[in-house]
């Protein structure tokens, strides 16, 4: 059943948007991550613009994060006082990030930037989740493999503004939270993602969270850096579809559910590795489109902005 | 099939006065009527189809000629920068028309010299676009073409004219498609009749493609109060996301 989407300007299938809502929302309920860095390439590929795509993804994980937030508040493993600095970071980067938008597609660059970021993001994603999986493997296979040691002292514990947040037991510069959270926000606004993929490793690596509040709080996060981009967006650019959004939500939550359930009864070593080499097999096409010779060299486009 | 009864019908009414008169009088020499004077696009919408037919006093050739609103044409080409294909250049053609559809009953070079076909329009080769930029001939004839290849690839121009049939020598009719990407706003259908290799008469059908029903009302707020629509669009979020959550708790 075909469904004209009034802001994308073009028809496409009900049900293919609620199948691929319902596979990558399977994905994120299997694997905790948000899935939009791989439903935005999918809708470039089913013949979305990436200007719409990327606006309607953000509205679409405002609505996969938001009760992840209440579920995680509920339990108290949100640190507010450390959300808000990321939150602050973020809010700046992803209004800095709509500018860049709208910058590069004035200049007709819009395209080729968001695939870049992409191949960029998806390659380096990939691997980690290949390298991290296969060690796992590994490491189940040989017992008694030393550990990493839990709390190191660097550079960075020397950065000037340092703030105690106690529900995360830290004592460490505000600057930290604030740049990652702007560097998530740039990628969110151009990217369309949550950008939970970058953010929880940075938050457990870089900052030294508590493993417990991490989820919670980038959640919370990523809640308001997707609606204020959403709205940005909407204002500026005029390419959020909500109706979009809404099909794929739909699907979206369904699937979450039931990969929630599958969860803990597949071997999650194995799955990672799978997911890992998907990252990169959709990674590798996006690369093989920008370098393979176009059928037409010509494009055209509307006047930027209208 | 009743409806195409009906159609036939009313060919016949818009016609028979003209066939009754006699010839040198002064009749209308040619008229034309399409089956829709309104496309909406709705939910549904997945392109369709609008007769057009009407009459002609005497005999003579039928052109038609259908566009979509102008706009401003951005064209950019591709060239190979460290071995990624990227946007290098650009060119801006205004007055391009969003849609263009061409039928005629003979090859149009046939029917009419080149002076009288850019005159009118008649063929995509014979449009004139203006461009923003001094450029060269060789370069400018490029993205012309690609221009025109592009919109042929998105089903909104036809370059082959499309056949129009006569019952008889007088009565005429053809269809046109309209794709699910139709632009929207106002359209002009002209149709020409043409004799002796001049363009004895001319006639043109109004035509309005629009949105309509939550399609259009969407589209519209985005556009019109885009500040509203971006809260809006966050609230249907965190309604949508809240809701689900609540259900699949109890689930």
């Amino acid at each position: 059943m075909q469904i004209y989407l009034p802001i994308a300007e073009i028809s496409l299938d009900v049900f293919l948007l609620l199948a691929m809502g319902g596979g990558i929302g399977f994905l994120s309920g299997l694997f905790g991550v948000g899935g939009g860095f791989l439903m935005t390439p999918l809708l470039i590929f089913i013949g979305v613009t990436p200007a719409v795509a990327v606006a309607s993804e953000a509205n679409q994980v405002v609505a996969a994060s938001v009760s992840g937030v209440f579920a995680h508040m509920r339990r108290g493993n949100v640190d507010f006082k450390m959300g808000a600095v990321l939150l602050a970071g973020g809010l700046t980067g992803s209004s800095f990030g709509v500018w860049l938008y709208s910058l590069f597609r004035a200049m007709g660059q819009l395209d080729l930037v968001i695939s870049l970021s992409y191949v960029a993001f998806l390659g380096i994603i990939g691997s980690l989740m290949l390298a991290e999986s296969l060690r796992a493997v590994l490491r189940r296979r040989t017992p008694g493999a030393p550990r990493r040691k839990l709390h190191q002292h660097t550079w960075m514990h020397g950065l000037p503004f340092k703030m105690r947040f106690r529900k995360s037991k830290l004592y460490i510069s505000a600057l930290l939270p604030f740049s990652i959270g702007f560097f998530v926000g740039i990628l969110s606004a151009i990217m369309g993602v949550g950008g939970g993929f970058i953010i929880v490793p940075a938050m457990i690596y870089i900052l030294g969270m508590p493993t417990i509040t991490v989820v919670g709080t980038s959640l919370f996060q990523i809640t308001f850096v997707t609606a204020n981009v959403t709205f940005l967006q909407a204002v500026n650019n005029q390419t959020v579809d909500v109706v979009l959004a809404l099909i794929l939500l739909l699907g979206g939550v369904v699937g979450a559910q039931f990969g929630g359930l599958f969860a803990g009864r597949l071997p999650g070593d194995y799955l990672r590795l799978l997911l890992g080499g998907f990252v990169l097999f959709v990674g590798g096409v996006i690369m093989f489109n920008l370098v393979v010779t176009p059928d037409d060299i010509y494009s055209i486009g509307r006047v930027a902005g209208r | 099939m009743r409806r195409a009864i009906r159609l036939f019908l009313f060919m016949l009414a818009v016609a028979l006065p003209a066939l009754a008169l006699p010839g040198g009088a002064r009749a209308q020499e040619l008229v034309a009527d399409s089956s829709r004077h309104l496309v909406a696009i709705t939910t549904g919408f997945v392109g369709t189809e609008v007769l057009l037919f009407g009459a002609t006093e005497g005999r003579g050739d039928v052109i038609i000629v259908v566009r979509g609103p102008t706009r401003t044409e951005v064209t950019r080409r591709k060239g190979r920068h460290g071995g990624i294909w990227i946007n290098e250049a650009e060119v801006r053609f205004t007055n391009v028309p969003s849609y263009y559809w061409l039928a005629s009953s003979k090859p149009i070079d046939k029917l009419l010299r080149a002076e009288a076909l850019d005159r009118h329009g008649i063929g995509v080769e014979h449009l004139a676009f203006a461009t923003s930029k001094k450029i060269g001939e060789r370069d400018l004839a490029g993205f012309r073409e690609g221009l025109l290849r592009n919109k042929v690839k998105d089903g909104l121009f036809t370059t082959k004219p499309r056949d129009i049939a006569f019952l008889g020598d007088r009565l005429f009719r053809t269809t046109i498609y309209f794709p699910a990407n139709v632009p929207t706003g106002p359209y002009t259908v002209q149709v020409f009749l043409v004799r002796d290799g001049r363009v004895a008469g001319a006639q043109t059908v109004p035509l309005n493609i629009a949105k309509v029903g939550i399609g259009a009302d969407v589209y519209h707020f985005a556009h019109t109060s885009s500040a509203l629509y971006g809260i809006f669009a966050i609230v249907i979020a965190l309604a949508a996301g809240l809701l689900a959550g609540v259900i699949f708790r109890k689930v």
